[in-house]
């Protein structure tokens, strides 16, 4: 039998599943032990109960001068700024899409701007981005936007042309206008692949939006774990890293069962 | 089965890599980082000019000194055991190296900061005038020490301030040109920088505490004991280039040009920056002032404010929970928990002509 053709029974697939990550762990703890052993009070990798009693305290106990139970106060923070941006970016690559597949002015003019403009590297104009929208929330918003919003223009653009030709035709010979075009036969087939090119999206929205708090903020997962990092306390840094990585997967997770829900017919690409 | 065992041995090569830290045999190869800054420049020029060789060369051994981007990334990897010594603050060095429990040495006091740290105001005003504005810093930096030093100062606290705002040192001067910021606390060379704009009001600097941030190599305090000639060696050069760059000979001017111009400024620049640094050119001064009695109240401000702001950590009881101890075998802190030495024995063989 070709390798290709064996796949694993249920039991297998589990382990296989958790072999990484259990690797992974005792790596870790390997490590973090033999660092231990050297120096007690070492706190570049603390041992997984220090992590364990760190997260205890940082998601129940409030802060010593304002008593504000600060991750929660992080937490709601980035996600606000974290669904402000893929949203408004989600929202203009849909839009941008539609029109730049439709409608052959609309591609002569944009696509090959949106084209070039997603090879310029956000990070690297920060301070024009600063100097426009400010430090406060906005510039991290913004910062989000102008990362994911040209793939997503050009993916979605992109979906559009993909869309058979004998559909469009039949729906003109039906006596479709251009915008019941848009509206019903381009805007449903690509919906399922909006969705599936936000969950993408959403690893380059979390990296703008730690480098944004990074940078400027007072408030934020990306902040805490850059303030912290001062004083080495990995211990809180990995903590904020396993939750981020938690919410991050969880929104991801959402987004497919959306999308399996609400397009069962997309298939199982998605 | 064979893939297996592969495996385990790499994570187990890679568990061992990361574990492993600085170890205190014996040793003739030995790193320190640096990052730029006005007072710790010298360094990057002993590497290119070649004196650090010749030192090294001298005690038969390898000294390399490796310039880092990221000052706090470079403290923070100099405590993971990847450098035998770095270039870093009295107030950073208590909070990062010694606050996690690796045992550090000063081995060569280079300057404090007498006027090179500033809080800058937008527009007319006095220290009082920042209560209810907000402050754009980087947090938990000397700049937040100085803020704190220079409200305390005008009976006002932290909590007076319209908020902190963490801000990144490298869009420091970005941020300034924005109109939400109305206050920054920095230091050279960004403090020029913003003081050329118009508007911009220095209200308190570190020349109104002198003494107080230190600039400093530290070393880790086994390998030094290990290897006292990594000592001798760092010691000497430093001091023969201390030489060199506090003349107006050609050599001093082409050192300090080089100094300048890997520092983003020229020789004008960089000299007013020394203007407002007290460097200590020459050994004897450095002992002295490292002996100084008030260096140990200085120490005792520092841990209390580290303590306020969380920064000695969670395990810290109390601000006395590490202990520095004085070149005259003084101790503030816990007497049990010394892990920053201030130690003037190799700046005084400088002195003595011993090296």
């Amino acid at each position: 039998m070709r390798l290709i053709n064996r796949t694993p029974g249920p039991a297998l697939r589990v382990f296989l599943t958790l072999l990484p990550f259990a690797l992974a762990l005792v790596v870790y703890m390997i490590a973090s032990e033999a660092r231990l052993a050297a120096n007690p009070q070492d706190r570049l990798l603390p041992s997984p109960a220090t992590i364990g009693d760190t997260a205890v305290r940082l998601f129940t106990t409030g802060d010593r001068r304002t008593g504000r139970i600060l991750l929660w106060h992080d937490t709601g923070a980035s996600l606000l700024r974290l669904a402000l941006g893929v949203g408004i970016a989600a929202l203009a690559g849909l839009l941008s899409g539609l029109a730049i597949g439709l409608l052959p002015h609309v591609r002569a003019a944009f696509s090959p701007f949106v084209a070039v403009l997603s090879m310029i590297p956000p990070l690297a104009v920060l301070p024009i981005l600063f100097i426009t929208f400010g430090l406060g929330e906005l510039s991290k918003v913004v910062l989000i936007v102008v990362g994911i919003t040209p793939f997503l223009i050009r993916d979605m653009g992109q979906r559009v042309i993909d869309i058979p030709r004998e559909m469009i035709v039949k729906a003109q010979t039906l006596g479709a206008s251009s915008l019941v075009i848009a509206l019903r036969v381009a805007l449903p087939q690509i919906m399922p692949r909006l969705i599936q090119s936000v969950r993408l999206s959403l690893g380059p929205a979390w990296l703008f939006l730690i480098a944004a708090e990074a940078i400027a903020s007072d408030l934020g997962l990306g902040y805490r774990i850059f303030l912290v990092r001062r004083y080495l306390a990995m211990d809180v840094i990995l903590t904020y890293v396993i939750w981020i990585t938690f919410l991050a997967f969880v929104m991801d997770w959402g987004l497919r069962s959306l999308s399996r829900r609400l397009y069962p017919w997309a298939g199982g690409g998605l | 089965m064979t893939k297996t065992k592969t495996l385990l041995l790499t994570s187990a090569a890679l568990a061992l890599s990361l574990g492993s830290a600085a170890s205190a045999q014996e040793k003739t190869e030995f790193k320190v980082a640096w990052s730029i800054y006005v007072g710790w420049m010298p360094w990057g020029y002993l590497e290119t000019s070649g004196i650090m060789d010749k030192w090294a060369d001298k005690y038969g051994i390898d000294v390399e000194i490796v310039q880092i981007n990221d000052y706090v990334e470079s403290i923070n990897q100099y405590t993971a055991g990847a450098f035998d010594g770095v270039s870093a603050t009295n107030m950073d060095t208590l909070s990062i190296p010694a606050g996690s429990g690796v045992d550090t040495t000063a081995l060569i006091v280079g300057d404090y900061s007498d006027g090179n740290d500033a809080i800058i105001l937008k527009g007319e005003g006095g220290l009082e005038d920042l209560a209810g504005k907000p402050v754009n810093l980087v947090e938990l930096s000397v700049s937040h020490y100085l803020l704190a030093r220079g409200l305390d100062s005008v009976g006002l606290s932290e909590a007076d301030l319209g908020g902190v705002i963490n801000t990144s040192d490298a869009d420091m001067i970005a941020a300034w040109a924005t109109d939400d910021v109305q206050a920054v606390v920095t230091w050279n060379p960004l403090v020029s920088a913003i003081l050329e704009q118009p508007g911009a009001n220095r209200l308190f600097d570190s020349a109104d505490i002198p003494g107080e941030i230190i600039d400093l190599m530290v070393v880790n305090t086994e390998t030094l004991a290990a290897n006292p000639d990594f000592g001798r060696a760092l010691v000497g050069a430093w001091y023969e280039l201390m030489e060199i760059m506090s003349s107006d000979t050609e050599e001093g001017i082409a050192a300090r040009t080089a100094m300048a111009e890997a520092s983003g400024t020229d020789l004008a620049g960089y000299d007013a920056q020394l203007a407002s640094t007290e460097m200590f050119y020459a050994p004897t001064d450095a002992v002295t002032f490292a002996s100084r009695p008030e260096l140990p109240q200085t120490m005792v401000n520092v841990a209390e404010f580290l303590f306020d702001k969380g920064i000695l950590g969670e395990g810290a009881p109390s601000a006395d929970f590490v202990g520095v101890e004085y070149p005259d075998g003084s101790i503030t802190g816990s007497a049990a928990n010394v892990t920053f030495r201030f130690d003037t024995t190799y700046m005084q063989m400088a002195a003595d002509g011993a090296l």
